[in-house]
């Protein structure tokens, strides 16, 4: 079964080049991306049950076998990213097209809106499949140039301004992962994760520090840890919503898989883990007082992103196997809420005429569909029992409590006081966004409904989240069993090359 | 093998041009910057591959052959940061188009709290229900 492995990068990329053929014709142009956005889904389920069941599927691209060609590597950790990233971006694709057909295209007048959404993807799940660091590289560029063009479309000055900051910033992080991609060579000789495995533990420690500290400033930027998170909440919530959402919910969430897999894989040991925890919980508190300060749903959800990038590097930090498989877990649980969330600030903007918390008000009355559609994941996010949220956490709590060490109950304490906060800061916006008597300076409401077909797509991922409570069990057996497998690295090393490391 | 002094040199100036263009605030300089940057990069990527004669089967021993990998990922590189450049650039010139200048702006949540921050004012939360009822 391992021609499937290709399969979620090959068929969005093909996808992509069929849409853009297509200009001009919209209807076919969707035709195309739900199908392969579905096709995406069902292969990266079937690659998740088959990782669980058989172990980690590897394919060598072009029959090059892997030190010398570039291979692919679905194992639990991928498979599982996969399956998440693609249902929210079919759920977000079909909100999109509800939003086009109710604007009459006003959000995306482009015939390259659909193709550019494919290699998004594209770029997304080949990031994950990567078996290799220059592969790795090739992923964050592809998803980043089609970012770069999602993000400007239109191009208004707004989005101009933000967008200006935005390029800039993920060059620079581009520029700073090429370098330490070509210092890696440099010292070992390969870029293959499973062959750089044994080459980097045989580097003298003071080299392989700057390799990792390089590598974690790449990601981080990507991922939006603290010092490096100041680009997000400007440029994000000038997109068009859908795009936002789908931002919100994967790019940031590629970073942290990067910095799981290379402190896992490549450098494990946990020299960096003291940095990254304290990393955590200066993003963590940091980022949800800037949430508390926001007047702006979509910035005030920006915020709380970042805010929640905390929990997950607290998890890595950890580097015990419970700690990275909360982590995992809560990853899961992050990129479904955080875009969940987004298209429901959407919504509010489709229906109240806005999106700044003082020109909204009495839209429970006005449509209670919404206010529940926006509560559910509100809550979930905050970490309210039962949801998937509180879980997560309380994985990561008591993976923190187990740790007993200063830092890490330090940490324990930021991340109840990250919860509390995020509550905080989402009731306010329920408070003034839904039940208080709507102020004078709200702008005039539109008369029509809210289109379903954006409704309807916002309501799955709604129900996706609840679900992830009932199926917590299962899904955190599956993150436990990806995070024990990670720990033993010969795992990985053996599933790519068969023997030992040539 | 030890690296080539001339190349090292060569290498950090262009890190230390790049960075030091990337830090303006005209996004045609930045644009610049990057470049040098990039191509700072590419050379120090080739400096990781060992040099010899052309590594193709037949031309020579295959000992005294060229690393081919760094040269590859160069290639890969130097695309991208084609597209890249050809990217910034249309977005230097929409931004010219816009408002009259190239000029990356500050964030709006800069510029609102500059703002208040000249009027001497805090930034006010928007419970208004409180406000009106105070009233």
């Amino acid at each position: 079964m391992n021609f499937l492995v290709p399969l979620p990068v090959v068929m969005p990329l093909f996808g992509a080049a069929l849409a853009l053929m297509m200009a001009g014709k919209p209807r076919a142009q969707r035709t195309v991306s739900l199908t392969v956005l579905t096709a995406t889904l069902l292969v990266s389920c079937a690659l998740l049950f088959l990782s669980t069941v058989d172990g980690p599927l590897v394919v060598a691209v072009g029959g090059w076998s892997a030190p010398l060609g570039i291979v692919l590597v679905a194992d639990q950790l991928a498979a599982l990213m996969l399956v998440v990233s693609s249902a929210v971006t079919l759920c977000v694709l079909v909100y999109s097209i509800g939003q086009g057909m109710a604007d009459g295209h006003e959000e995306t007048p482009l015939s390259v809106y659909h193709p550019t959404y494919l290699i998004l993807t594209a770029g997304v799940t080949n990031a994950f499949l990567a078996g290799d660091l220059f592969n790795l590289y090739v992923g964050f560029e592809i998803l980043l140039v089609a970012s770069y063009v999602l993000l400007t479309i239109g191009g208004t000055e707004n989005r101009i301004r933000a967008g200006s900051t935005y390029v800039v910033v993920s060059l620079l992080s581009s520029v700073v992962f090429l370098t330490a991609i070509g210092l890696i060579y440099a010292a070992t000789g390969t870029l293959n994760l499973a062959q750089l495995v044994e080459r980097l533990d045989a580097l003298p420690d003071g080299l392989r520090l700057i390799l990792q500290g390089m590598l974690l400033l790449a990601f981080g930027i990507k991922a939006a840890v603290f010092p490096l998170s100041s680009w997000l909440p400007d440029s994000y919530p000038t997109a068009p919503a859908p795009v936002t959402a789908v931002f919100a919910g994967l790019l940031t969430k590629v970073g942290v898989y990067a910095i799981i897999r290379t402190e896992t894989l490549l450098f494990p040991g946990g020299r960096a883990a003291a940095v990254l925890l304290i990393l955590g919980l200066l993003t963590m508190v940091i980022g949800i007082l800037g949430a508390v300060a926001q007047s702006d749903i979509k910035r005030l959800l920006s915020f709380t992103l970042v805010s929640h990038i905390g929990y997950l590097l607290f998890g890595v930090g950890l580097t015990t196997q419970l700690g990275l498989s909360s982590a995992i877990f809560y990853v899961v649980h992050h990129i479904t809420i955080q875009t969940t969330l987004f298209l429901a600030a959407g919504l509010i903007e489709k229906r109240g005429g806005s999106t700044a918390l003082d020109k909204l008000g009495g839209l429970a009355k006005l449509s209670p569909v919404l206010a529940v559609l926006f509560l559910v994941p509100a809550l979930n996010l905050a970490g309210i029992p039962p949801f998937s949220g509180f879980i997560g956490k309380l994985g990561l709590v008591q993976a923190g409590v187990a740790d007993g060490g200063v830092l890490a109950w330090l940490l324990v304490g930021g991340g109840i006081l990250t919860s509390l906060l995020t509550l905080y800061a989402v009731a306010r916006v329920w408070n003034l966004a839904f039940w208080r008597t709507p102020p004078s300076s709200c702008p005039p409401r539109s008369r029509s409904l809210l289109p379903p077909l954006m409704v309807a797509p916002t309501m799955a991922l709604v129900v996706f989240g609840v679900a992830l409570t009932v199926v917590a069990g299962p899904l955190f057996d599956v993150s436990d069993q990806a995070a024990s497998s990670l720990m033993e690295r010969a795992y990985y090393v053996q599933a790519v090359f068969g023997g030992g490391a040539p | 093998m030890t690296p080539n002094l001339v190349y090292v040199v060569v290498i950090g100036v262009l890190f230390a041009a790049g960075v030091s263009m990337v830090l303006e605030r005209s996004l045609t300089r930045v644009l610049m910057g990057m470049i040098l940057l990039g191509n700072g990069v590419n050379l120090l990527i080739l400096l990781g591959g060992k040099a010899g004669t052309p590594p193709i089967v037949g031309l020579g021993p295959d000992e005294e052959m060229a690393d081919p990998l760094p040269q590859i990922m160069i290639l890969t590189a130097i695309v991208i940061t084609l597209g890249m450049t050809a990217f910034l650039l249309a977005l230097a010139y929409r931004s010219w188009a816009m408002s009259g200048h190239d000029e990356v702006q500050d964030d709006v949540e800069d510029q609102r709290i500059m703002l208040l921050a000249e009027r001497d004012e805090g930034s006010g939360t928007d419970d208004t229900d409180h406000h009106e009822a105070a009233r």
